[in-house]
C-alpha cells in the first residue's frame, strides 16, 4: 500500500503504525477486559433479570420512537440541506450539528424548560413529560437527532442532481420526483442514519437522567447499580447493554458496506 | 418554433449575456462552443431546470419563461445519461408514462416500441448499471422519446462514447429528428459533430451567441476569426492593410476577389491552395514561392505547413502529391490558389 519501502520511510510507516496501534488498543482494551472479567453465568443472570429487561425494552423502544418521530422531519430537512439554494443554509446546518456539542446534562436541564411542569406543554399535559417514556424519548431525540438529519443530507447529497433534473423533463412534479427518484435512491443512507440515531438514543445518559431517572433506561440503570452495588452488579449491566449497541453497529456497518457497492450502480 | 430573446444568467463567476435565438420546429439545431461557455446552463434554462436572471423564452408565441420543466415536453439527455440506477431499463424507459392516465399495457407497449426502434429490445430486463456506454445512451434517449416530446434537448449526448458509437448514435438521432419530426437542440464541443448532424448551427464563445447559420454557410463565412479558429480552420489571416482587391498580409500581396474596404481577416480552405515545385500557369491569381516547414497527417490526407518570408500557410495535399513533390523540411515550392478561394471576414 505504500509503495516501495527505503529506510526511511519503513521507520516512518512503522512509526505510524504503532501510534495508530496505541489508539487501537486504547478503544478495544477496556472493552474486552469488562468482556473478560464477566463470566458467562453472571451475563446470562443478568439478561434473565425482570429489572434489567424492563429497562432494556424500555430502552429501546424510547429511541425507537424518538427515531421514527425525528424521521418524519428529519428526512426533509436532510434533503433541504442537500438541495435547497436558500440564504442561511450554512446557518442551519451549524445549528441542527449543535446538540452533538453542547454538554449533554445541560441538554437535559434545556429540555426541562421545554418538557417540564412549568412549561407550556407541561400546562397542556398534567405534569409535563417529566419521569416519562415520552420525556425520555425527548431528550434521546434532542441529542441523536443530528446524526440522523447529517446521514439524510449525505445521502441525498450523493444522488446525481441530473437524474432528478432528467425526471423533471419527462414530466414529474417535484413531489414524484421526490418519493421515485431521490428518496430510493438515498434511502441506504438514510437507513443507517436510522439505525445511528436509535444506537445514539440508546446510549445517552447525560440528557435522559435529568429528564427522568424513573423509569429507569439500560444507561441510567448501570450508573445506579455503580453507585449502590459497585463495579461487578454495574459491570454486567453494562456488558449487556454494549453487547446490544455492537450488534446495531454491525448492523449499520452491513448497511454502509451496501451503500458503496450500489454507489456504482447509480449509472 | 422556440423563441429566446435577450436572455441573461449570472452563476458564482459566470455570467451571460443577452442570448436571443429562434429555433424553428422540426429543425436539427446545434449549439456548439468549447466547454464552459454555458451551453449545458442555456439548454437547462430552455428546460425551465434552471432559472434564468433575465429575457423570456416562447414556444409557439407562448411565454413559457415561468412554465414548470414537467409542463414544458421538453426531454433532456445527459452526457453521463443520468439513467435511474434502481429501476429496470424497461422501468427506466416508461418512467415518463407513469401517472399520465396510461394502462399498464400501454405504457408496456410504447416502451417495446421504442426499445425496438433503438435497438435496446434485449435489455429492457436489465438494470443500468453495467451496460455499456452506448446501451446507456440509447436507453437515455428512448426514455425521452416515449413521452413524445415538442423538443429534445440534448447535453454532449456522444461526448463519452468511443467513435464507432458516435457514428452510429449521429445517424440514429438524424433519423429520428427526420422521421419523428422531433425539434432537437444539441449541445456539443465538436465542430465535426455539428457538421455531421446539424441543420443550422449557433456557435457559443465567451458565454455570448456569436454567430447563427446553416452547417455550409458557418464553415463558409464564419462571422469572425475567433469562430473559424474554433471550427478548426487553417489559413485564417490578420489583413494589415487593403487597397482595391488586393490585401496585404504579412508583407505579401494577395488577390481577393470582391475584398470590402473593411476586411479584417481573411481565410483560405487548405484544401485550396495547391502545392507545386515548378511555377504553374493557371487563372489563379495569387502564386507565392514557399518553404516547407513541416507536416502532420489529417485522417487520409497530409496537412504541409508553408511559409512565404512571414505569411505562414497550411495546405492539404494526397500522400500521392507528397511523394511526387519530394516534401521536404526547407524544400522551396509554390503555393497556388484562386482569388475566389480567399474568403473575406
Amino acid at each position: 500500500m505504500f509503495g516501495r519501502r527505503t529506510g526511511l520511510r519503513w521507520c516512518f510507516e512503522g512509526m505510524l503504525v504503532f501510534l495508530a496501534s496505541l489508539v487501537v488498543l486504547f478503544v478495544v482494551a477496556p472493552l474486552a477486559g469488562m468482556f473478560f472479567s464477566t463470566t458467562f453465568g453472571e451475563v446470562w443472570e443478568t439478561a434473565g433479570d425482570a429489572e434489567v429487561i424492563d429497562s432494556i425494552g424500555l430502552t429501546l423502544r424510547a429511541a425507537f420512537f424518538a427515531t421514527v418521530v425525528s424521521m418524519v422531519g428529519g428526512i426533509p430537512l436532510g434533503y433541504l440541506l442537500a438541495r435547497g439554494r436558500f440564504r442561511g443554509r450554512a446557518l442551519l446546518a451549524t445549528i441542527i450539528e449543535l446538540p452533538v456539542i453542547v454538554p449533554h446534562s445541560a441538554a437535559g436541564i434545556a429540555l426541562f424548560g421545554v418538557v417540564g411542569r412549568g412549561s407550556l406543554l407541561g400546562k397542556l399535559v398534567d405534569g409535563g413529560l417529566v419521569g416519562t417514556s415520552a420525556g425520555i424519548s425527548v431528550a434521546m431525540a434532542f441529542v441523536s437527532v443530528p446524526f440522523l438529519v447529517s446521514a439524510a443530507r449525505d445521502g441525498f447529497a450523493g444522488v446525481d442532481v441530473n437524474l432528478e433534473k432528467a425526471a423533471r423533463s419527462l414530466g414529474a412534479s417535484p413531489g414524484r420526483v421526490f418519493f421515485t427518484i431521490s428518496l430510493p435512491l438515498a434511502w441506504r443512507g438514510i437507513v443507517s442514519g436510522l439505525i445511528l440515531m436509535w444506537a445514539r438514543g440508546i446510549s445517552e445518559f447525560g440528557a435522559v437522567v435529568i429528564i427522568a431517572y424513573h423509569p429507569m433506561t439500560t444507561p441510567v440503570m448501570v450508573y445506579e447499580r455503580f453507585n449502590n452495588f459497585g463495579l461487578a452488579e454495574a459491570r454486567s449491566v453494562a456488558v449487556v447493554l454494549i453487547l446490544i449497541c455492537v450488534s446495531l453497529f454491525v448492523l449499520l456497518r452491513v448497511f454502509s458496506g451496501h451503500l458503496k457497492e450500489t454507489e456504482d450502480v447509480r449509472a | 418554433m422556440l423563441r429566446i430573446d435577450g436572455v441573461s444568467k449570472g452563476y458564482g463567476e459566470f455570467s451571460m449575456r443577452d442570448v436571443s435565438l429562434e429555433i424553428a420546429s422540426g429543425e436539427y439545431f446545434v449549439l456548439l462552443g468549447p466547454s464552459g461557455v454555458g451551453k449545458t446552463l442555456l439548454i437547462e434554462m430552455i428546460g425551465g431546470l434552471v432559472r434564468c436572471d433575465g429575457g423570456r423564452f416562447f414556444w409557439d408565441g407562448q411565454d413559457i419563461t415561468h412554465v414548470a420543466p414537467e409542463r414544458r415536453g421538453f426531454s433532456i439527455v445527459y452526457q453521463d445519461y443520468a439513467l435511474f440506477g434502481h429501476m429496470t431499463v424497461a422501468r427506466n424507459i416508461g418512467y415518463g408514462l407513469w401517472g399520465r392516465g396510461l394502462g399498464r399495457r400501454a405504457i408496456e407497449g410504447r416502451v417495446a416500441e421504442l426499445a425496438e426502434m433503438l435497438d435496446i429490445v434485449e435489455l429492457l430486463g436489465r438494470y443500468p448499471g453495467n451496460l455499456s456506454g452506448g446501451e446507456k445512451q440509447r436507453v437515455a434517449i428512448a426514455r425521452a422519446l416515449v413521452v413524445e416530446p415538442e423538443m429534445l434537448l440534448l447535453d454532449e449526448p456522444l461526448a463519452a462514447l468511443d467513435t464507432n458509437m458516435r457514428g452510429h448514435l449521429r445517424r440514429m438521432l438524424r433519423q429520428i429528428n427526420r422521421e419523428r419530426g422531433v425539434t432537437i437542440l444539441h449541445v456539443t464541443h465538436d465542430p465535426e459533430e455539428a457538421m455531421a448532424v446539424a441543420d443550422k448551427v449557433g456557435v457559443m464563445l465567451e458565454n455570448k451567441l456569436v454567430q447563427v447559420a446553416g452547417v455550409d454557410e458557418l464553415f463558409r463565412r464564419p462571422s469572425n476569426a475567433e469562430v473559424s479558429r474554433f471550427l478548426g480552420m487553417s489559413n485564417v489571416l490578420r489583413v494589415d492593410s487593403v487597397s482595391g482587391d488586393e490585401c496585404i498580409v504579412c508583407g505579401e500581396s494577395i488577390h481577393v476577389s470582391g475584398a470590402g474596404e473593411r476586411v479584417e481577416h481573411i481565410w483560405i480552405g487548405a484544401e485550396e491552395i495547391i502545392l507545386s515545385d515548378k511555377p504553374f500557369g493557371s487563372s489563379a491569381r495569387n502564386q507565392l514561392l514557399c518553404h516547407v516547414v513541416d507536416w502532420e497527417n489529417r485522417d487520409s490526407l497530409l496537412c504541409v505547413n508553408v511559409r512565404c518570408g512571414d505569411l505562414k500557410l497550411t495546405s492539404l495535399i494526397t500522400y500521392r502529391s507528397f511523394g511526387e513533390l519530394g516534401i521536404e523540411v526547407g524544400k522551396a515550392v509554390y503555393a497556388t490558389f484562386k482569388s475566389s478561394a480567399v474568403h473575406s471576414m
